[in-house]
């Protein structure tokens, strides 16, 4: 992997390009796409927080509800075979990779009906047919594995991207940091993607962080990164193309500061007192990334009556799932014991 | 027109019951998804309740104010078209099984995992598979080899039978390997294969794990296993569980592979054995070879196998020369003991390092007239105990030997076993002999008296023979 040292980056000063001209150049076809895929994640989302307060799903369950544009966004620049990885917000990411909602839900429930039986749950969910690595419950380790999935990428040599994802929380984890140096040491194909929703639990980014712009924090390593409206569905996929092209062609890995907001608690049983409902309400008024988007296809001449089919038809897939995840059955107490090793070929 | 019932929510893991403090609403209200209805409150926190349908709000069900709410009681009514929380018809359920596509037992690639210490009505019919050393045929040349070499060249054949398989870690390819056993991989590999890290365990055990996610194969070497103590996060967060955690979908195929326990005279920092450490951990194995034979033997199919794979060394027998086999591809199963020097008095176990002494401590006691069974443990996860229970059935007493601390230890789940297997064979209690129960001490004079040699083992082996 060691190579020689490559000559200044091209593109940019490092660290901090700052916010790119939207070319709002998205299709009103593929404008409905996003509309009815962040429609789909915050419908289901606030479904999962229904049944968690029926009892139905257990233990910590962490809502995407206000950051729905930044997997929705990511995910239309994705090619096939690249990989995505994130922490135990990622439902909304497993959602936008194609997932199917009732799986999905079912692994929120514990049921067998998911492709992880059920053991995983809200935290720790995968599907390598999706390309979805995870769902990991560690804040940080999953920057160091989406490292190791572009190693691997760059040692196939398959031209694919790992998208890996964390948020400002995990952005002040050592191995990241560890794991910044080795990417970019070793020009592996990464796209960093930092999920800014402000909070760190109950811990603001300015009482946490000694630098409050994440997309700097690559500076020292020389890792490109600018900072992008996350609550702005285009914006996303447009930063988001660059940076992938950027890692895809050899040049190493890129910094997406996303600045999003997350509209609930940190997880069901946090009430949110570290902030004001004045601010979360003004964030809800006028920076909704489902809002934005219905005025952004108002503009283009679509009707609400375009938008109420899109509406049912989410409405209809979440109740099958909510209702898929609530009668399947438990896993078989065969599962306790499977799984855990894989046999060895002899 | 049907109506959903809002039930009281349950705002954590633990929560029973709470008080409705407030509502927002009143009968008559329209209200749409994410309106925020009501406020409860528990002893810990106060939190909003939001709607999750539209519809119009029918009847408050239990008045603001309300003390010791139980959760799941009906607290308001919502009368909406769309409702589709009615309670779901029993064949409808059964429709939507099958439709999931649930997992036959049957068609697991998984295997139930044959170790010892599970609930015993799951685990009875588990059993360890019995595997043998592979046959030596008559005549075959014997060499002399250091376990350095044995460890070196059993990566390098199985680099160049698989393509997936690469090295990295702190020096393993320009250096040659801190402490030489990657010698000579750079030249033949290139540094693609051999990956010199930067010092920075938990991220390039990381980066490894990840790489292996990715069906590629990782040797990751901690330059001591001490050094692996900033990555067991990964080693057993991301390594050993996520198979488990995703139904079997995500492989980890990786070996972590170091000098483990004790060297000389470099103090507590540099010399611990975390045996016991990676060995409780399910979706690990864990071994921890002698001699040549075994180093190599073991390190092949540790690479080989599917599934993460904790490798000891010993930095203090890294030099030593064994006679091994000279086959073509030499492969030790992993999870097999083996019995280096049978006897009928007493039966000692060890691992790694602690093998030769206690052959030595053998040795000593063959004058005195004791028989000591040795049995090299070779694995620890999963723990071949049959060989160790068919051998304590015959001699009837048993000492174990290791080089790491005692409590919760190696030996401890030994004992813990032989005396739940063969409670009525054992004439003495079991004895365990460990490092003393303090950090390594620097000073000569102190070390030699922490850690376990042949002189312990002969003094317990006497104890349990009541001479």
């Amino acid at each position: 992997m060691a190579r020689a040292r490559k000559a200044e980056t091209s593109s940019g000063e490092a660290g901090d390009t700052g916010v790119k001209t939207n070319l709002k150049g998205a299709s009103k076809a593929q404008l409905l796409k996003y509309y009815r895929d962040m429609l789909l994640i915050r419908r289901f989302e606030e479904r999962a927080g229904q049944l968690y307060g029926m009892g139905l799903i257990g233990g910590f369950c962490h809502l995407y509800i206000g950051q729905e544009a930044i997997a929705v966004g990511m995910d239309a620049i994705r090619k096939s075979g690249d990989q995505i990885i994130t922490g135990y917000r990622d439902h909304g990411h497993m959602l936008a990779a194609g997932m199917d909602p009732g799986e999905v839900m079912a692994e929120l429930t514990g049921r067998a009906g998911d492709s992880s039986k059920g053991k995983g749950g809200s935290m720790h969910m995968f599907s390598t047919a999706a390309g979805f690595y995870g769902g990991h419950g560690i804040v940080g380790a999953q920057v160091s594995l989406g490292t190791g999935l572009a190693l691997a990428d760059k040692y196939k040599g398959n031209g694919n991207v790992s998208f890996t994802y964390f948020g400002d929380g995990a952005a002040n984890q050592g191995q990241v940091y560890e794991s910044f140096n080795m990417a970019q040491l070793w020009d592996l194909p990464v796209v960093y993607v930092v999920e800014n929703n402000q909070y760190a639990m109950g811990t603001s980014i300015e009482r946490s962080s000694s630098e409050t712009r994440l997309h700097k924090r690559g500076v020292s390593f020389n890792i490109p990164g600018e900072e992008v409206d996350g609550m702005d569905v285009e914006a996303v996929a447009e930063a988001g193309a660059r940076a992938a092209e950027h890692a895809r062609s050899g040049k190493g890995p890129y910094i997406l500061e996303m600045k999003t907001y997350r509209y609930r608690g940190h997880s069901m049983s946090d009430p949110a007192k570290y902030r004001t409902k004045e601010e979360v309400d003004e964030v809800k008024k006028t920076r909704d990334p489902i809002e934005h988007l219905r005025e952004r296809l108002a503009s283009m001449a679509v009707g609400e009556d375009e938008l109420k089919v899109i509406d049912a038809e989410v409405k209809s897939i979440v109740a099958a799932s909510a209702e898929f995840a609530r009668t399947s059955p438990e896993p078989d107490p065969s599962e306790l014991y499977t799984d855990v090793y894989l046999e060895t070929a002899q | 027109m049907s109506s959903v019932e809002i039930l009281m929510p349950a705002l954590s893991p633990t929560m029973e019951e709470g008080t409705l403090a407030k509502w927002h609403v009143k009968a008559g209200d329209t209200v749409k998804a994410g309106d925020v209805i009501a406020e409860i409150e528990t002893d810990k926190a106060t939190m909003e309740v939001e709607a999750v349908d539209e519809g119009v709000v029918g009847a408050i069900l239990v008045p603001a104010g309300t003390e010791n709410v139980k959760v799941n009681t009906p607290i308001a009514r919502l009368g909406d078209e769309g409702a589709s929380f009615d309670t779901p018809a029993p064949q409808a359920a059964q429709d939507d099984a099958k439709r999931g596509g649930v997992d036959s037992p049957a068609e697991s690639k998984t295997v139930r995992h044959p170790e010892q210490g599970a609930p015993a009505p799951v685990s009875k019919d588990a059993t360890p598979v019995q595997l043998q050393d592979p046959e030596i045929p008559a005549g075959t040349k014997m060499v002399r080899i250091t376990v350095r070499d044995a460890l070196r060249d059993a990566m390098a054949e199985e680099m160049r039978r698989d393509e997936t398989v690469f090295l990295m870690g702190e020096e393993v390819a320009q250096y040659q390997g801190a402490y030489k056993v990657s010698r000579e991989l750079l030249q033949e590999f290139g540094d693609r294969r051999v990956i010199d890290t930067p010092i920075t365990e938990h991220g390039f055990a990381g980066l490894g794990v990840g790489a292996a996610m990715a069906g590629l194969k990782p040797i990751v070497e901690f330059m001591t296993w001490n050094f692996g103590m900033q990555a067991i996060d990964q080693i057993i967060n991301s390594a050993a569980k996520t198979l488990y955690m995703s139904g079997g979908q995500i492989k980890s195929s990786i070996v972590f592979r170091g000098p483990n326990g004790a060297a000389s005279r470099v103090g507590a920092q540099h010399s611990q054995d975390y045996s016991a450490w990676y060995a409780q951990v399910p979706g690990l194995k864990v071994v921890a070879p002698y001699d040549a034979a075994d180093a190599k033997g073991l390190l092949k199919a540790a690479i080989r196998d599917p599934n993460p794979v904790v490798f000891l060394e010993h930095e203090m027998m890294y030099g030593t020369e064994f006679d091994i086999p000279d086959v073509e591809d030499w492969v030790v199963p992993i999870g097999k003991a083996k019995v280096r020097r049978e006897g009928k008095d007493v039966t000692i176990t060890a691992h790694s390092r602690m093998v030769g002494l206690a052959l030595k401590a053998a040795e000593e006691l063959a004058a005195e007239g004791i028989e000591a069974e040795v049995i090299d443990l070779r694995t620890l996860r999963p723990l071949d105990h049959e060989t160790i229970l068919t051998s304590v059935r015959k001699t009837n007493r048993l000492v174990s030997a290791e080089e790491g601390w005692g409590p919760m230890g190696v030996g401890a789940e030994i004992v813990a076993r032989v005396v739940e297997h063969a409670f009525d064979y054992l004439d003495a209690p079991p004895l365990r002999v460990h490092q003393e129960d303090v950090p390594l001490p620097y000073a000569a004079n102190l070390e030699a008296l922490s850690l376990p040699g042949p002189d312990k083992i002969v003094r317990a082996v006497k104890a349990v023979c009541y001479r």
